[in-house]
């Protein structure tokens, strides 16, 4: 990649040519991801990943997403070192990817508008998706209206009233909000509603999946979208410091903003990944979103991977603080880097997130997201064990702003 | 046990289409799902299919959901939908378990193949089971000797049909339309065109579901069809019902309107 001209190159996009980086033909990463999924969005599915894999090879779609990216997401994102922080993780060397100075405020508008100018190159004008916090709504409906094209966002009853905010930005932003009242009336059901009006609707419509989890090929083209995180970053960590880092932190609900981050890093072996999970009210609980580190092995909205699941496999609800981690499932090259060992995973509960999220504030002026706070949490305790020497790159993945109703109950502000 | 086999040879000696019937177990209770089931076989149907309530059913429409929501706040589990299986079994029909992969997969694909076969089913329906991942659950299944029944759609192409028709045995499932389950004003146009492409793939019998409620659609649908599937519109009149003996009366007779329909 060069610093001038574009951003991304098909090489960016891809596997970054790591062997076995990329799923095989049925987009399976070892015995993780796949389809399943009724055979009537089989056509749909293929159809999306050939759209994707010509739009990839092609000059003239790589430069439209670089233009967005620069000129109206804000890319290149800048890495801040921070070193009143670093000291309280053991004194190590904290650098911070800010994904929250993108346009909209999280890393979720680089895989959007990869997938609204793909929803251009199927010939479609509707697009749906699924919000959770209402990250991933606010960001597909932003996308939708630069594009022009139709958006339908569902979102969990329970979310809509916990995310006001994001709903008025949502409606604001031209989107029609449909609240999903069955099931536990937040992000899983939402997706289920999704997948119901996707299968209605396949002719004119686009499912602008929001995470690297559901069947193939999403997994893979969220992925691709959000992989820049980590492309930029690696050369930017080069540039400051002279050498890779020794770790790199993100938070991992579905997966997007870490497999984002690691992804440029998985053929460095000096360089070690660690996500961290929503923890919750802690393990004894039962409330928590632990699914890497606690789940087992089913399937779940479309692909095979971990899940908070019982022992008949009904899916088992979720807990978090932070709406955008409270998700019963992950992406499926998640599982398949934990079972491979390339990536290590771990809990962080509500209150040491939410410890990290205030810490960042007074130390650095920077309010983080209570997603990433959980990244922050982690990277107190990994730093506190790697000492001084060592570097650790963590994606700040997005801005608290959302996050000010529940800091102001959490702290009684 | 009867196989679906017995029920499509008896439906093409009567020289009408067969009659499959859905409710999830557990719904609207335990015991009155084997109720409902009886008397739908009483009144014509041939084939039973008993829904594994599952907690994310991404494919089915309201009606569906709010059955399987009271069947699992009921707490119905695994063990209870094979005794629905084994007291539907007794009235006679061919009894199907229809789920999502999920469960199945949780449970023990070998073991939950044996369970059905012992509980004297006659096969699953896998509605999220695509072709790529089907290869063990046929094992299990031919070792038990139980059919497996997979879904076409009117947006499948030839190549998928084909894919897909191998991995059936009993029947192939044709979906009437795009979208979820759940009773219609009419039963969608594709049906019929889909149902004479699939035949070009096999010679198993094929079975029209989705959207079919009457007992007009449902002769409209036995012109074409070997067999007419009908879930929601049995669902609605239990959820309907003020009371479970109404409900039962409402099926009985919902069943026989079909029954009349597909012998039209």
């Amino acid at each position: 990649m060069s610093t001038e001209g574009t951003l991304i190159t098909a090489a960016d996009l891809a596997g970054g040519g790591v062997a076995g980086n990329d799923p095989d033909v049925h987009g399976r990463f070892g015995v993780f991801g796949g389809r399943f999924v009724p055979e009537a969005l089989i056509p749909a599915l293929d159809e999306v990943a050939k759209a994707y894999q010509d739009a990839k090879a092609d000059v003239a779609f790589l430069r439209e997403f670089d233009h967005l990216l620069r000129t109206y997401a804000g890319r290149p994102t800048a890495v801040t070192e921070v070193r009143r922080f670093g000291e309280v993780a053991g004194g190590a060397r904290v650098l911070l990817k800010r994904e929250d100075l993108t346009h909209t405020g999280a890393h979720k508008i680089n895989n959007v508008l990869g997938q609204a100018l793909l929803t251009r190159r199927l010939g479609k004008t509707r697009v749906i998706a699924e919000t959770g916090a209402g990250q991933h709504g606010v960001a597909t409906a932003t996308a939708c209206a630069l594009l022009g094209l139709e958006c339908v966002i569902y979102m969990g009853e329970v979310d809509c009233e916990r995310q006001a905010l994001n709903v008025a930005r949502m409606k604001l932003l031209g989107a029609r909000v449909v609240p999903v009242a069955n099931g536990s009336r937040t992000l899983k059901d939402a997706i289920n509603e999704a997948f119901r009006d996707w299968v209605t609707n396949v002719d004119t419509t686009h499912y602008l999946f929001g995470t690297v989890a559901g069947p193939h090929p999403f997994p893979e083209i969220v992925r691709d979208f959000a992989r820049i995180i980590g492309v930029e970053a690696r050369r930017q960590v080069l540039e400051l410091t002279g050498r890779l880092p020794d770790a790199v932190a993100a938070a991992v609900g579905g997966g997007s903003n870490a497999i984002g981050i690691f992804h440029a890093f998985i053929g460095d072996p000096g360089v070690a990944l660690h996500g961290y999970e929503a923890g919750g009210h802690g393990l004894a609980s039962g409330e928590h979103a632990l699914t890497l580190t606690e789940g087992s092995i089913g399937v779940l909205h479309g692909a095979r991977t971990y899940v908070l699941q019982d022992d008949e496999g009904q899916t088992i609800e979720s807990h978090s603080i932070s709406a955008g981690l409270d998700y019963p499932g992950v992406g499926p090259e998640h599982a398949w880097l934990k079972d491979t060992g390339r990536a290590t995973y771990h809990g962080v509960t509500d209150d040491e997130a939410m410890e990290a999220f205030s810490l960042l504030a007074r130390t650095e002026g920077i309010i983080p997201a209570i997603e990433s706070a959980h990244a922050l949490a982690g990277t107190i305790k990994l730093g506190r064990e790697l000492g001084p020497e060592a570097t650790i790159l963590v994606n700040l993945s997005g801005r608290g702003d959302k996050d000010m109703g529940t800091a102001m109950k959490y702290f009684n502000l | 046990m009867t196989t679906l086999q017995t029920v499509f040879e008896k439906a093409r000696a009567d020289k009408r289409a067969a009659l499959i019937g859905y409710l999830p177990a557990g719904f609207p209770t335990k015991d009155g799902a084997v109720a409902a089931a009886t008397a739908m076989v009483e009144a014509g149907c041939d084939v039973i299919e008993i829904g594994l309530p599952y907690s994310d059913p991404l494919m089915d429409g309201p009606t569906i959901q709010a059955a399987v929501h009271q069947a699992l706040t009921g707490g119905t589990r695994i063990a209870d939908v094979m005794r629905t299986v084994e007291g539907v079994a007794k009235t006679g029909a061919a009894v199907l378990v229809m789920t999502y992969w999920n469960p199945i997969d949780r449970y023990g694909a070998e073991r939950f193949a044996r369970d059905l076969a012992g509980a004297g089913g006659a096969g699953t329906i896998t509605p999220d089971l695509t072709p790529e991942e089907a290869a063990p659950w046929r094992r299990f299944s031919a070792e038990a000797g139980i059919d497996t029944v997979f879904l076409v759609a009117p947006s499948s192409t030839g190549e998928r049909i084909q894919a897909v028709a191998e991995c059936c045995t009993g029947f192939v499932y044709a979906a009437s339309l795009m979208g979820v389950t759940g009773a219609r004003e009419s039963v969608g146009v594709a049906a019929e065109g889909l149902v004479k492409r699939t035949r070009a793939h096999t010679d198993l019998p094929v079975c029209v579901g989705l959207g079919v409620g009457t007992g007009a659609q449902a002769a409209e649908v036995a012109g074409y069809a070997d067999g007419v599937i009908v879930g929601s519109a049995f669902i609605r009149r239990l959820l309907d019902a003020p009371d479970e003996a109404t409900g039962l009366a409402s099926v009985r007779e919902l069943a026989a309107e079909l029954a009349a329909g597909v012998r039209a």
